[in-house]
């Protein structure tokens, strides 16, 4: 399924972001791929829209993963005008003691339970809804699979 | 309640008088001019799973309205806050995935309800959209006779405007439907505002929130909670802070997240906003981040809130009674 979004008034297809079930070892697509552009961002991230839409967002397509079957996760790959506002929006989250710096995409960074990162104009966000053991590397691996689609 | 340890910082006399149709009302007595708040934190919430535990989550809620109300059984208090005949609703603030009011919570509060004479089928729970829902946990229903879970997104908004000062919008249906609405928000940063916790919740009862995100907020959100439907209807705010967010918000970011396993009551809610706000502004200090001021979102909607015209509330420490509670 493509991700379409509004640049300028004209329909542009983007790469389809997400992998499919299995693509990535142990982790399968489980929800429908959601689109939203500037004008209704709104509605998914409710008052967090308008940092992203001061940084030039596009438009934002989201799904949801299950790794072997049980543990959750939301990935959010935001499109921005710019390489600049995806730039923007990444470093505007502080470090915290136990994120690291990961080799991906332009810049990652990736935390107990989400990974983030940017690529072009790409800012993608992947976020598990509960910690568990080996966690952190399943999610990298799904980025990986993510960032592969950029 | 056994083996409760209790932290009482400011005891306040007398019962509370909730203060419907009035701008704000206080409790009767030495400390009327002061605003009650009450939390209460239980350390075993989360025994014995990661997860927390619906008995407990109850026990949280009862010992909490009957420290407010200063009542004797878990339902009395409710009885000072709805009346048998009225239809009333539990406005949920379900936008983020993980910090959505507690299922559990909001199946006690539906269940004191009932004991307090209200209909099931008179009970409202909702938000503005139904995935929200649905994803906070939620089973969508609208059957006669039961309680029901609905959004406005199904809903839909009334036609007819209501303004007041920076605002004008439509309310939800649903909302204008209650007679009473129960505000129940989560305790998350906020990268316009600061914090949104009660007042700003109330951007789910409308149908145009994206277009009062400007200067911070302000004083839309105070304007907001003045239209009359909105600062009559709302009784009572009980806020979840069983998980919170000190930074990132108000999506859920599970690297800001923290389980602070408390509830927060009161009817006061631009004093409820003032002691979310310091609790969030003091994670955010142990985590070393700036100030929300220092960060460039310092909460000038609180002033707001309280200044001269508005008068929802007190947004000054002084003036605020607060009784935090531990449950151990």
């Amino acid at each position: 399924m493509l991700a379409v979004v509004m640049v300028g008034g004209c329909k542009k297809k983007i790469v389809d972001p997400f992998p499919a079930s299995g693509a990535v070892a142990g982790w399968e697509k489980s929800g429908k791929t959601q689109t939203f552009d500037a004008a209704n961002l709104y509605e998914y991230i409710d008052g967090g829209a308008e940092q992203y839409i001061s940084a030039g967002v596009v438009g934002v397509a989201t799904s949801d993963y299950k790794f072997q079957g049980s543990l959750e996760a939301t990935v959010d790959v935001y499109t921005m005008k710019t390489a600049d506002g995806a730039k923007t929006i990444f470093d505007a989250d502080p470090a915290t003691s136990d994120s690291k710096s990961v080799q991906l995409g332009d810049a990652a960074r990736l935390y107990g339970q989400s990974v983030v990162f940017r690529k072009g104009v790409y800012l993608a966000r992947i976020t598990a809804f509960d910690a568990v053991p080996g966690g952190s590397d399943a999610l990298l691996a799904l980025a990986h699979g993510v960032e592969g689609k950029l | 309640m056994q083996n409760r340890r209790e932290f009482v910082k400011e005891m306040v006399a007398g019962a509370a008088v909730l203060g419907a149709g009035k701008k704000f009302a206080l409790g009767q007595g030495k400390a009327a001019e002061k605003s009650k708040v009450v939390i209460v934190r239980d350390a075993k919430l989360r025994t014995p799973g990661p997860a927390p535990d619906e008995k407990r989550v109850a026990a949280m809620l009862d010992h909490a309205m009957q420290t407010y109300f200063n009542a004797q059984n878990p339902v009395q208090p409710w009885k000072q806050v709805v009346r048998p005949g009225q239809v009333v609703g539990l406005k949920l603030n379900s936008l983020g995935r993980m910090l959505s009011p507690s299922v559990a919570l909001v199946a006690t509060i539906c269940e004191r309800l009932q004991q307090a004479g209200i209909k099931a089928g008179d009970i409202i729970v909702w938000d503005r959209g139904s995935r929200e829902l649905e994803a906070a946990g939620f089973k969508l229903s609208n059957a006669p006779g039961a309680v029901r879970f609905i959004g406005s997104d199904t809903e839909g908004y009334e036609d007819a405007a209501v303004s007041y000062g920076s605002v004008t919008t439509r309310l939800s249906k649903i909302f204008t439907r209650c007679d009473v609405a129960i505000n129940m928000p989560v305790l998350k940063s906020h990268n316009i505002v600061g914090v949104t916790m009660a007042m700003k919740n109330m951007y789910g009862v409308i149908n145009n929130p994206s277009t009062m995100h400007g200067s911070a907020c302000n004083p839309y959100i105070a304007d907001l909670n003045m239209v009359p439907q909105i600062r009559q209807r709302v009784r009572f705010v009980v806020g979840d802070m069983m998980t919170a967010v000190y930074e990132g918000g108000p999506s859920y970011r599970p690297e800001f997240a923290w389980n602070e396993n408390g509830l927060i009551v009161g009817e006061d809610r631009v004093a409820i906003d003032t002691i979310s706000a310091q609790i969030v502004e003091r994670k955010r200090a142990e985590k070393g981040l700036q100030t929300l001021a220092q960060k460039g979102t310092p909460l000038t909607y609180l002033a707001t809130a309280a200044d001269a015209q508005h008068r929802l509330g007190t947004n000054d420490p002084a003036r605020i009674a607060l009784i935090e509670q531990r449950i151990a």
